[in-house]
């Protein structure tokens, strides 16, 4: 019936899949631009050309300060009784892994002769990333931002506005992430032919997925090198908190053909499982662990959805983590088994982050402190050698983490009433 | 049956040139739209879209993201959404406007949900089009437009749509070029939509010269093509008539009327208008292509 279609072998006319997972689910309007993109990704990121790579690579050293080390966490090993390392992006420049994949991109966008940047944020790390990387790079940036994410994370929208960039209020729906992406999409569907958006984590259309997989797999590259040189072989296990899911695969994508290595995505658990079909709520981001397959930003993937398909506003204590979808790959390695699912409460998370500033005198980001919780909860089921990626620092979370832990009773914390006094 | 593949391309060849109008069902309600669909039906709609509303639309502009708020608040589900289109009897053959995810999870209610899955083994659910398709086909609609499904994600609802005797219309952006124009316009279905501007849905003040330059581009091919993004007034589709379209696609300009009226009595009178209006600009526009002088425009009402 169906002969006189071009593809009737399955997958033959769609490009960037893993597995069930991925495509190109966007307006036509951009369909030229993801294959100019797509077509850039090769000659530059996979081949080289023009030395792409090479600049990359020293400006990530130079501006960036990679490599970032990985250190033994000697109170953590003791508390386990085993061999607990921490990698360290909360050293990168900016305060977390977003600078791996924010530099990548602006620096393509302009390999590729576009003169303007565009990209959402959350919390606003993602954002300050890329006006960061695009004020290095002397290209001209807006970020578009939820507007309940800029009254509650100014500090990111100063640093955002002294680099130069333009930051513009999202008011639709509950004005964070989810609508701050919607926003950008549109911005692009109207400016695609001198823009370039950066998405800011694994999701979105082919070939973003891949693509920011690769800027960031820098991470687990660093990872097996220096385990190696400090254990003398790979870990049992690597520990990574999910949202949209770029530390997760930037410190897993090395590791995947490492059967031996156990791959644990840590996810937010927020305050409940539940979801809150009536009030289109899910006061959780646990996507891998809960979700069920459908479209949204243009991947096939795992989300966070009514019966009917509309999305749900999901929440978490930490903003980064706090999104209804997850990366298309991460989704296809849970369904294969390759990746673990596991998910933290806001509770298990806010105590991870006191442990490690009082233990280890690191102050970990909230999404961070999710993986940091998991170790707590799970360190038995992790093996001699685990390595946990520290994806950012807290600072940008002192304020949020104060107000949690007066209303909460944390085994971890220090008694935070006295601290104005 | 006349001598057209489908009902939709029917209705756009045998009214040439035909207006095309859509609303957000469920805005702002169900009972409401149906009075609104039989006005913009009276009024001398050829076709008529019916947005069902998605909670990420990422094509829409401002307007009708409103007014999917609008109809999401007031509880608008897909089956009901249906249940209105099997009371709707209309001379213009009808189509749904939805987003891709929400043809994916129709008919898939008994899927496991969070809630129920969190401790335990998770049932696979796959998504799966038929039954939106099976159901759409079963309601009457004639045809389906999804804004974030490009031609190469769209086999398997083609396929779906194709076993169920539904059109499913495609977009042509002014960025489709070369190859995949080619590709796109050899599988169209029902009429081609040619998007007049880069950007989102709005009422606009101007038609764009992008329009033009795309019914240029596009005039080789011999297919029904109906424009739209940013059309609000008689004098657009007069222009765009005029330019080589064979219809109008007008969709913010409707819902900024639902949304500004007073009373659903008052909308239902304007909308009404409204099409008389755009169809007779339509007319107007094709006169001055070919001179019909059994059909003068009537005078322009204020």
């Amino acid at each position: 019936m169906s002969t006189e279609h071009d593809h009737d072998d399955g997958d033959a006319g769609r490009t960037g899949t893993f597995g069930d997972y991925g495509g190109q689910y966007v307006p036509e309007a951009l369909m030229p631009a993801l294959q100019e993109l797509e077509d850039a990704y090769e000659r530059y990121v996979l081949e080289n050309e023009d030395g792409f790579m090479d600049e990359f690579r020293e400006r990530m050293h130079d501006f960036g300060g990679r490599p970032t080390p990985l250190q033994r966490a000697d109170r953590l090993s003791d508390r386990y009784d085993r061999e607990v390392y921490l990698k360290r992006e909360d050293l990168l420049h900016g305060g977390a892994h977003k600078l791996n994949n924010a530099l990548g991109q602006v620096l393509l966008a302009k390999y590729m002769g576009k003169e303007r940047i565009i990209a959402e944020t959350g919390a606003g790390q993602h954002g300050t990333a890329t006006a960061m990387a695009a004020a290095h790079l002397d290209m001209p940036c807006e970020i578009y931002m939820g507007r309940t994410d800029v009254n509650r994370q100014r500090p990111n929208v100063y640093r955002m506005r002294m680099n130069g960039a333009e930051v513009n209020p999202v008011e639709a729906g509950s004005a964070t992430l989810k609508e701050a992406i919607n926003e950008t999409m549109r911005d692009w569907a109207t400016t695609v032919e001198r823009t370039h958006y950066v998405i800011g984590s694994v999701v979105g259309p082919h070939p973003f997925p891949q693509m920011v997989r690769d800027f960031q797999a820098v991470i687990g590259d660093e990872i097996r090198e220096q385990i190696r040189e400090k254990a003398g072989r790979l870990p049992d296990s690597v520990v990574a908190c999910a949202g949209g899911g770029s530390n997760t695969m930037g410190t897993f994508h090395a590791f995947v053909p490492d059967e031996d290595v156990d791959l644990v995505a840590v996810e937010a658990g927020g305050s409940s499982l539940d979801i809150d079909e009536s009030e289109g709520l899910a006061p959780n981001s646990a996507t891998l662990s809960t979700g069920t397959d459908g479209v949204l930003h243009g991947a096939m993937t795992k989300l966070l959805q009514s019966g009917d398909g509309q999305i749900m506003e999901s929440h978490s204590v930490s903003a980064g983590l706090d999104y209804a979808g997850v990366g298309p790959e991460l989704s296809h390695l849970v369904e294969t088994g390759r990746v673990t699912p596991a998910n933290v409460d806001d509770e298990a998370a806010l105590n991870g982050f006191h442990r490690l500033s009082r233990l280890e005198g690191i102050i970990p980001a909230l999404e961070s402190s999710h993986a940091l919780g998991y170790l707590e909860e799970s360190a038995d089921e992790l093996g001699d050698l685990v390595v946990v990626n520290v994806s950012g620092r807290g600072d940008k979370d002192l304020e949020t983490v104060l107000e949690e832990t007066e209303k909460r009773d944390l085994e971890a914390a220090p008694d935070v009433e006295v601290f104005d006094g | 049956m006349s001598e057209y593949d489908s009902e939709v391309e029917a209705a756009i060849r045998e009214n040439h040139p035909a207006l095309i109008t859509y609303i957000t069902a469920g805005d702002p309600s169900l009972a409401d739209t149906k009075d609104y669909v039989e006005a913009l039906d009276r009024g001398g709609s050829d076709l008529i879209e019916l947005g069902l509303p998605f909670s990420e639309p990422i094509a829409e502009g401002r307007t009708i993201q409103d007014a999917i708020n609008r109809a999401l608040a007031a509880g608008t589900t897909p089956e009901g959404f249906f249940e209105l289109v099997d009371d709707l009897e209309t001379e213009a053959p009808l189509l749904v406007m939805t987003y891709y995810n929400m043809i994916l999870q129709y008919g898939d209610s008994e899927a496991p949900r969070a809630s129920e899955e969190a401790s335990g083994q998770r049932p696979r659910a796959k998504p799966d089009v038929r039954p939106f398709v099976e159901r759409a086909a079963e309601a009457g609609l004639s045809g389906i437009i999804v804004p974030d499904l490009p031609a190469e994600e769209a086999e398997p609802l083609r396929r779906a749509c194709d076993d169920n005797g539904l059109d499913l219309v495609f977009i042509i952006a002014p960025t489709t070029e070369g190859e995949r124009l080619d590709r796109i316009m050899s599988h169209v279905s029902g009429f081609a939509y040619v998007q007049a501007r880069l950007g989102t849905t709005g009422a606009r003040e101007n038609v764009s010269g992008a329009t033009h330059e795309s019914l240029e581009r596009l005039s080789e091919y011999d297919v029904p093509k109906a424009v739209g993004f940013g059309v609000s007034k008689g004098d657009h589709a007069a222009e765009i008539v005029e330019a080589g379209a064979d219809g109008v696609i007008v969709g913010s300009a409707l819902v900024d009327i639902v949304a500004s009226s007073d009373t659903p009595e008052a909308a239902v009178d304007r909308l009404e208008a409204k099409a008389r209006e755009l169809k007779r600009g339509a007319r107007s526009g094709a006169e001055t292509v070919t001179i019909d002088p059994e059909d003068a425009p009537e005078p322009e009402q204020p």
